[in-house]
């Protein structure tokens, strides 16, 4: 009986409250009736899953958020928990004590919550919008590729290149994310572009 | 990784060195551990450090740092002389018959043609004897004095177990029992598996580590088979993907090339990329580069890529130099960089010699961070006491910190070391203004694509036609730029053999790059990952957990690059006439008709075995290579040199410092220390409860390890009158950090030469932002020199010296 359950129907199905019925079933007789009624249901039954991996290193564990909200329009999610995923073929269920901690990051009090903006020689940040932001760095990066962009080497060939802005891409973002910082950075002829691969 | 995770509990002997996977990679490490417990693999651990993994080793042996090549040239001398090599597949599989030129050869630790003033080779001599259809010349009875075969014994003949001791300062014994271990894996029946990590890359001479083991496993036969491999664990989550994708200075996706100003025209870039057979019949499957270079040029400039303007060629930029970061950074404190974006990147807290990583960054006109932590790098300019000691003031650069979402707010996938793509969902919204990157690079895009078309300005061309065929332009979707990574066919892609026949119709996915064009018709970002998000899908978020032999490689989880493949070269599985070389570990092998298996072949899948075709199907010989040709900076065949500092002069070649072919700055030669003032060697390395600097930002790891301490010996320790848990200052010619000592019997002096030498471990976890204490990184103190290949900084293996000091004062 209980094999044809998964461990995570069984968790739902305790903590939506028929417990009794599902542990009857198992023979436990008239007993559950008092042990369904002193168990406070299961916190995670509330939750929504959402399958992920851990964003540390490439062993690349599977993991399972719990969160809280439905995710329906106007309502807000909240990570409530963070497990391994029993599924998944490298962790198997398991995970590190960076892993085991993942909460701990998507809530740390150092999470960036706003632009902000250092003014020349200040000793303070200041919070901006992000249009203030992306038009001045907008502004800034066209200003500096007008001035040295260089179209021709001194023999005379085609290189198209700048060199004075560089940018390091991030190696814990997703494909998706480095396809898109790849077409951005590479249409603008910047050449001083790397990552964490060979540092 | 050759291999996957899972396929490392059909090892019979595992081999970690240049890592420490029970440390850095716990949750994959349980396959050695399955291995271990179930087949009775054994695992052998060299490292200057008994580390976590040490401590579950079958076989512990120590190791100076930065002298791995002269243990593993050690290694492969003691399998020539002793002959305990796999000969079928050494002949059949690897370069050991080609003959080399007359011309090439190897004195007072330099190979021919070395330009000392250039710190580089002329590498022409570095090559196959040649025969007149252009084919190499081979001796199939390997013993022609000048095939490659000859050429290693007489190169390697050097490392002696005694010359090993005398370098490494592994006593003698202990490095013949490992030799002897891993040569009973010269049976067809019996693999070795490699795992290493940053141990091995973070050298002067990185790329020549992983060489000498290649090597080995390439002896061994253990390369394309279960349980063997070399498998590099790396270190970021997408450090794979991002590397796959080309987001280096050199790179185009799908390890393409950016051309070079030497490189003038479309024609000259391919002309170089040929790729001809080297031996009759072969496959040299980079003769099809022409299609994945164009179906990338079409994924960037759409239908402004044409065959006319040579499918946008002039509109990628031209390489004079390669500019890593090390180069990067020369640059800056030259005053040659004006801006520079740091996503997800904390260069502060990482690049080498720290004081010259500030003087930079103050030098810019403006800094962008894009991170979901408050990092340190975004706060150079900022006084934190000692931890940080600089004048904002004086700090003109303007910097601008945008926060963006994290892994639990974001949809998309990421590679592991096993190169599965994995696809991942969002589970909750990020903090307050937080924004995705992609949100962030569409704005930067779209604004300046703005200015470009209302001020004109410098070579508009390739930002104002970049393709961008997004639903919502200033916010591309995760699903959308997958589909772009896998290609589409942009006209009605037909079967070469009948024109009738239409394979992929206009408009739809790909299946996979065999369908690519070099006629404009088809686009890919890259090529390799083409058959990621199909007709039938996203098989990155496939969930199948099927496995039929119980082989570890989870065939219907996610999807592997490429085609799902999820072992390298797996045709060398089975020998030359396609029977497996291990019945009871088969994999993939000739059924008669075709090849099958349990992976998907990497080979052509009807390619008969007596036509004679080598398994390395990538590779113009069809075979691994032993002798690289002129494709490796440093050298055709690994050979020890010293790290740029280090405690002694190069056994083999006194005169020689450091990797004779590293490229290092003038200023960074004269910052090097010598042994006479920092007698010491130190090493780098990573904690188990922490991740680089992020996790000093979470409470929980904080906790467990919260302060920065750098760990030596009871020996050293005595002799500097440091106590357990006192503080210490750790200098190099470069920086000074404060630390408390941790003192250990994990680290002991080793005898190199006659006299011990002392390793000081220091580990990266700290800073001045989060919720540890506040701490110092050994970049403080790391000399400003790379790999002679790559630039990868040498981290592993550079010199100091110590004393017992007082707590810094805001300490």
């Amino acid at each position: 009986m209980i094999g044809e359950f998964s461990r995570r129907q069984f968790l739902r199905t305790a903590g939506a409250g028929v417990a009794g019925t599902t542990l009857g079933a198992m023979g436990f007789g008239g007993a559950e009736q008092a042990m369904a009624q002193a168990v406070r249901p299961f916190k995670l039954a509330r939750t929504t899953e959402t399958r992920n991996i851990c964003p540390y290193c490439s062993v690349a564990c599977g993991v399972i958020l719990y969160s809280l909200g439905d995710r329906s329009k106007n309502t807000h999610a909240s990570l409530l928990h963070v497990e391994g995923d029993p599924d998944h073929p490298t962790n198997r269920g398991t995970l590190c004590p960076k892993g085991a901690a993942l909460l701990d990051f998507v809530h740390a009090d150092t999470r960036l919550k706003y632009p902000m903006h250092r003014k020349p020689g200040s000793e303070t940040f200041e919070r901006v919008t992000w249009d203030f932001a992306l038009d001045r760095i907008a502004r800034l990066m066209k200003d500096d590729r007008d001035k040295n962009f260089q179209t021709t080497s001194k023999d005379g060939v085609t290189v198209n290149r700048w060199t004075s802005v560089g940018f390091l891409a991030a190696s814990a973002t997703t494909n998706e994310t480095g396809t898109l910082t790849y077409k951005v950075i590479r249409s603008l002829g910047v050449l001083p572009f790397d990552n964490q691969a060979r540092v | 990784m050759t291999n996957a995770w899972g396929d490392i509990k059909y090892a019979d002997l595992v081999v970690v060195m240049g890592g420490n996977a029970a440390e850095a990679h716990p949750c994959g490490f349980k396959w050695v551990t399955e291995a271990k417990a179930n087949r009775g693999a054994k695992l052998i651990v060299v490292d200057p450090r008994f580390t976590r993994t040490a401590s579950v080793a079958d076989f512990y042996c120590p190791i100076r740092p930065g002298t791995d090549i002269a243990f593993l040239g050690g290694v492969i001398n003691y399998l020539l002389s002793n002959d305990k090599i796999q000969h079928e597949y050494v002949k059949a599989f690897t370069n050991a018959s080609y003959l080399v030129k007359p011309e090439f050869g190897w004195a007072e630790g330099l190979f021919t043609g070395y330009n000392e003033e250039k710190r580089d080779y002329d590498r022409s001599s570095w090559d196959y004897q040649m025969d007149e259809q252009g084919y190499a010349k081979v001796d199939p009875t390997l013993q022609d004095p000048r095939c490659v075969f000859q050429l290693m014994k007489q190169h390697f003949a050097v490392y002696t177990p005694e010359m090993v001791e005398k370098i490494c300062g592994s006593p003698k014994d202990k490095f013949l029992k490992v030799a002897e271990m891993m040569s009973e894996c010269s049976t067809p029946t019996k693999t070795m598996t490699s795992m290493y990590a940053l141990g091995w890359t973070q050298h002067s001479k990185g790329a020549q580590n992983i060489r000498g083991m290649a090597m080995i496993q390439l002896l061994l036969g253990n390369i394309g088979v279960r349980g063997g491999g070399m498998n590099a664990l790396r270190g970021h989550s997408n450090i794979q993907g991002l590397t796959d994708l080309g987001l280096l200075s050199n790179s185009l996706p799908g390890y393409m090339n950016l051309p070079t100003e030497k490189e003038p025209d479309f024609n000259a870039y391919m002309s170089t990329r040929g790729f001809k057979p080297l031996r009759p019949g072969q496959t040299s499957f980079w003769q099809n580069y022409k299609k994945f270079f164009v179906s990338f040029q079409k994924s960037m400039w759409g239908d402004k890529a044409t065959a006319e303007n040579n499918w946008a060629f002039d509109w990628l930029p031209k390489l004079d130099v390669t500019y890593d970061v090390l180069r990067t950074f020369e640059l800056m404190n030259q005053g040659k960089i004006t801006g520079y974006f740091c996503q997800g990147f904390n260069p502060l807290m990482t690049f080498p010699n720290r004081a010259k990583i500030t003087a930079g960054l103050s030098k810019l006109k403006f800094l962008v961070t894009m991170d979901p932590l408050d990092t340190e790098t975004s706060r150079f300019w900022e006084n934190h006491g000692e931890f940080n000691d600089v004048k904002s003031a004086d700090i003109q650069t303007e910097v601008f910190q945008l926060p963006t979402s994290c892994f639990a707010e974001d949809e998309g996938s990421i590679v592991n070391s096993g190169r599965w793509l994995q696809w991942h969902n969002a589970a909750v919204s990020p903090p307050g203004e937080a924004k995705a990157d992609t949100w962030i690079m569409a704005g930067l895009h779209l604004r300046i694509k703005e200015l470009y078309l209302k001020e004109g300005g410098a070579f508009p061309d390739p930002i104002v036609n970049l393709r961008w065929p997004y639903g919502q332009p200033e916010e591309p979707a995760a699903e959308e730029l997958a589909k772009e990574m896998n290609g589409t066919a942009l006209a009605d892609v037909t079967d070469p053999n009948d024109p009738t026949k239409v394979l992929v119709a206009k408009g739809k996915l790909l299946d996979s790059f065999g369908q690519m064009k070099d006629d404009g018709s088809t686009a890919s970002f890259c090529w390799i990952y083409s058959g990621c998000y199909t007709e039938a899908g996203n098989q990155m978020s496939r969930r199948d957990t099927a496995d039929p032999a119980d082989t570890g490689l989870a065939p219907k989880w996610a999807w592997a690059w490429p085609l799902n493949r999820r072992i390298l070269y797996n045709r060398a599985s089975s020998d030359v006439n396609g029977k497996p070389w291990d019945p009871s570990r088969k994999l993939v092998w000739w059924t008669g008709e075709r090849w099958g298996g349990y992976d998907v072949p990497d080979y052509g899948p009807t390619v008969k075995p007596e036509a004679s075709v080598g398994p390395f199907i990538m590779n113009p010989e069809g075979v691994a290579r032993l002798f690289t040709r002129g494709m490796m900076r440093d050298g055709p065949f690994p050979s020890h040199y010293e790290p740029f500092e280090a405690p002694v002069a190069n056994a083999i070649a006194p005169k020689i410092r450091g990797n004779p072919a590293s490229r290092i700055f003038k200023a960074d030669l004269e910052a090097l220390g010598n042994a006479d003032a920092f007698p010491y060697v130190a090493t780098s390395y990573r904690l188990t409860e922490h991740f680089h600097q992020w996790t000093k930002h979470v409470w929980v790891n904080a906790v467990l390890q919260p302060e920065f301490f750098v760990e030596i010996s009871e020996q050293l320790a005595k002799e500097k009158g440091i106590e357990k848990g006192g503080w210490v200052r750790v200098w190099s010619n470069r920086g000074s950090i404060k630390a408390k000592a941790v003192v250990t019997k994990r680290i002991k002096p080793l005898m190199v030469d006659g006299r011990p030498v002392h390793v000081v471990g220091i580990p990266q976890h700290w800073g001045f932002m989060g919720k540890t204490k506040k701490g110092y990184n050994p970049n403080s103190l790391t000399p400003f020199v790379g790999d002679a290949n790559i630039e990868t900084p040498e981290y592993k293996a550079f010199l100091v010296n110590i004393e017992p000091t007082s707590a810094p004062a805001s300490a």
